[in-house]
């Protein structure tokens, strides 16, 4: 996202800008263009900027039930909360680390389902064909609808007794003993397989529209050279998509490693261990043990860890692109 | 070009996939809305046994769903409209002027999207907390405070969006306006905005259904009087006696509004996309 607005101008020959130029504005240099942003920039201090400072403020004190109502003054406890819930061979490190795990194996699958069935959809909709604005209009109802609605409707699907999962497995005799999708092992599945299911179809969006870029006569030329299926998809199609992919990949990673609403809503409140995904992790140690010095450690190591990771990918793709 | 029959197959293969995997849940919720109570205490069945609306009828006295449909809808309108007023002016400035701290603003807005939501939902709270109690204007569990705070969730792709959109509006059109006297403002509502119409309605609906389905604030944030549909739902499944049938119901009727405007103005999210994200 951020290279977007930092470097717009590479690598898009089939969008001509009409101006032809950066926007070098006659109007005068004033104060206008402060007091523009001025409503903008102070809403965003009032609810990010100034919160987040309060919250890495908070993580370096002695912040636990017992101060919690005079917050103000509670003892400063220095790296204390970050020792407590980065030292992985403690037990509040432990349950940290595999909550980390949990996330980037949950990220990772997610993120790449959704990618792949967004570029998949999007590919087999480019040729029209009867119902084609159906399907389009169908696949992305998902992404329309209300987060909590969704999930809950996917609540019922994973009940043991009344859903309709368990119904399929033993009508098909797939399984002799209806299993629980909820809690134990099954539940990361579940997760997945919810988290894919709302999330697709903004890679569908994002591809879809990436995909108008693309010149036909480039797919005719490369049919012209004998290019199958794989090899239009691999020499065309890819490359025209990098520009939205290296965006539209970024933001699904920081959503989904994010994500707190599908476990929260999903399971009632809380997650089981194997679902347990960092958000809703984080959210449980604050709100549980009532220790908000040590959830704000965890939630500030969390932030640096996806800034790294960001600025890591941006350097890599970028890269890339450069020497494309 | 024309396409192989190995193609065809492959097509109609991943895109019937892809279609059941999406429908299941939607028509989950619409057939099991029509269920009477029994059909949804027993084994799943893929059709109502006596299709009936009761559960239509029973769900506003089983929560008070009435009010928390009043929250939702006063909270997301609101904020959605200030969000993107906020946003109109701040893209206008973003994509026609050249000042100190553009890209900073650019940058520093749209990182606020990595945030993890968790990392200020407890200072927020403390700070609508002490800004009550030192003003006397009621911001946490308040419509005010929830306005405030969703309308700032949906600011950075909107601003991001409509400065896409701008930007694709040629130049000329403003020195145009501006030799016949106009100034910026006017410039601004007479010029710019008439020819970015569908990005702004794209962004207004965004905006409402991010304020619309968001869950973690809406649940540290409200009480009984402000709560919103997002947590208000979740109250069928705390009774002893899961009422899956209402909760279908209720899931149905929250979802319609948001889904039948998100779909009728779904080029305009691809054009907005075009323009904006896929820069």
């Amino acid at each position: 996202m951020v290279t977007t607005t930092t470097a717009p101008e590479e690598a898009r020959p089939s969008t001509p800008r009409k101006a032809g130029r950066k926007p070098k504005s006659r109007l005068p240099r004033s104060k206008l263009p402060y007091l523009l942003l001025l409503p903008a920039v102070a809403l965003e201090l009032l609810v990010h900027v100034i919160p987040m400072v309060v919250g890495v403020w908070m993580s370096v004190l002695e912040l636990t039930q017992f101060q919690i109502r005079n917050w103000s003054e509670a003892p400063f406890a220095g790296l204390d909360n970050y020792r407590a819930t980065l030292d992985f061979n403690g037990p509040v490190g432990e349950e940290l680390l595999h909550s980390f795990w949990v996330t980037v194996l949950y990220t990772t699958l997610s993120v790449g389902l959704c990618w792949l069935f967004g570029l998949f959809a999007a590919v087999f909709l480019q040729r029209p064909f009867p119902g084609r604005s159906l399907l389009r209009t169908l696949f992305l109802t998902p992404y329309a609808l209300p987060v909590y609605a969704a999930i809950i409707t996917w609540t019922f699907i994973y009940q043991r007794d009344t859903g309709l999962l368990n119904e399929l497995l033993t009508v098909t005799g797939l399984v002799d003993e209806r299993p629980f999708w909820l809690i134990g092992p099954n539940s990361f599945w579940a997760l997945l397989v919810v988290s894919v299911w709302k999330q697709w179809p903004f890679a569908f969006l994002c591809i879809m529209a990436g995909l108008q870029n693309v010149p036909t006569e480039m797919y005719e030329a490369a049919a012209i050279d004998g290019a199958g299926f794989w090899r239009r998809l691999k020499d065309v199609t890819l490359p025209m998509l990098r520009p939205v992919n290296q965006v539209l990949v970024l933001v699904l990673f920081l959503w989904t490693f994010n994500d707190f609403n599908t476990p929260f809503v999903l399971f009632g409140g809380s997650a089981p261990e194997q679902a347990d995904i960092i958000s809703i992790h984080i959210y449980r140690s604050s709100f549980i043990t009532w220790n908000f010095g040590q959830g704000s450690a965890m939630s500030v190591a969390l932030l640096l860890f996806l800034l790294l990771v960001t600025a890591v990918y941006l350097l890599i793709t970028n890269r890339r692109r450069e020497h494309a | 070009m024309r396409e192989t029959a190995g193609e065809r197959w492959a097509r109609r293969v991943v895109l019937t996939l892809l279609t059941l995997f999406t429908i299941t849940p939607l028509y989950v919720m619409l057939s099991s809305s029509l269920k009477p109570l029994r059909d949804v205490q027993g084994p799943f069945t893929w059709v109502p046994s006596r299709p009936s609306f009761q559960a239509f009828v029973d769900m506003w006295s089983t929560v008070p769903l009435g009010r928390y449909l009043v929250n939702s809808l006063l909270v997301s309108s609101v904020a959605a409209l200030i969000s993107v007023a906020i946003a109109i002016f701040a893209a206008f400035a973003v994509s026609r002027y050249r000042f100190r701290g553009r890209q900073v603003f650019s940058v520093t807005v749209l990182s606020t999207q990595m945030f993890p939501g968790i990392l200020f939902l407890l200072p927020l709270f403390l700070i609508y907390v002490n800004l009550g109690n030192a003003t006397g204007i009621e911001l946490y569990a308040s419509r005010t405070g929830l306005i405030i705070t969703y309308l700032t969730f949906s600011l950075p792709f909107s601003i991001w969006m409509l400065v896409g959109y701008f930007d694709s509006i040629p130049r000329g059109l403003d020195e145009a306006a501006q030799v016949d006297g106009a100034g910026p403002m006017r410039t601004l509502f007479q010029v710019i905005l008439p020819t970015a119409i569908p990005g702004v309605v794209a962004v207004t609906v965004y905006a409402f259904m991010t304020a619309w389905g968001e869950v973690l604030f809406a649940s540290v944030m409200t009480d009984e009087n402000s709560r919103t549909l997002a947590v208000g739902l979740q109250g069928y499944a705390t009774q002893y006696n899961v009422y899956w049938n209402q909760v279908m119901a209720a899931s149905l009727v929250v979802s319609l509004p948001v889904v039948a405007g998100f779909l009728m103005l779904q080029r305009y999210f691809v054009a907005g996309l075009t323009a904006g994200a896929v820069k």
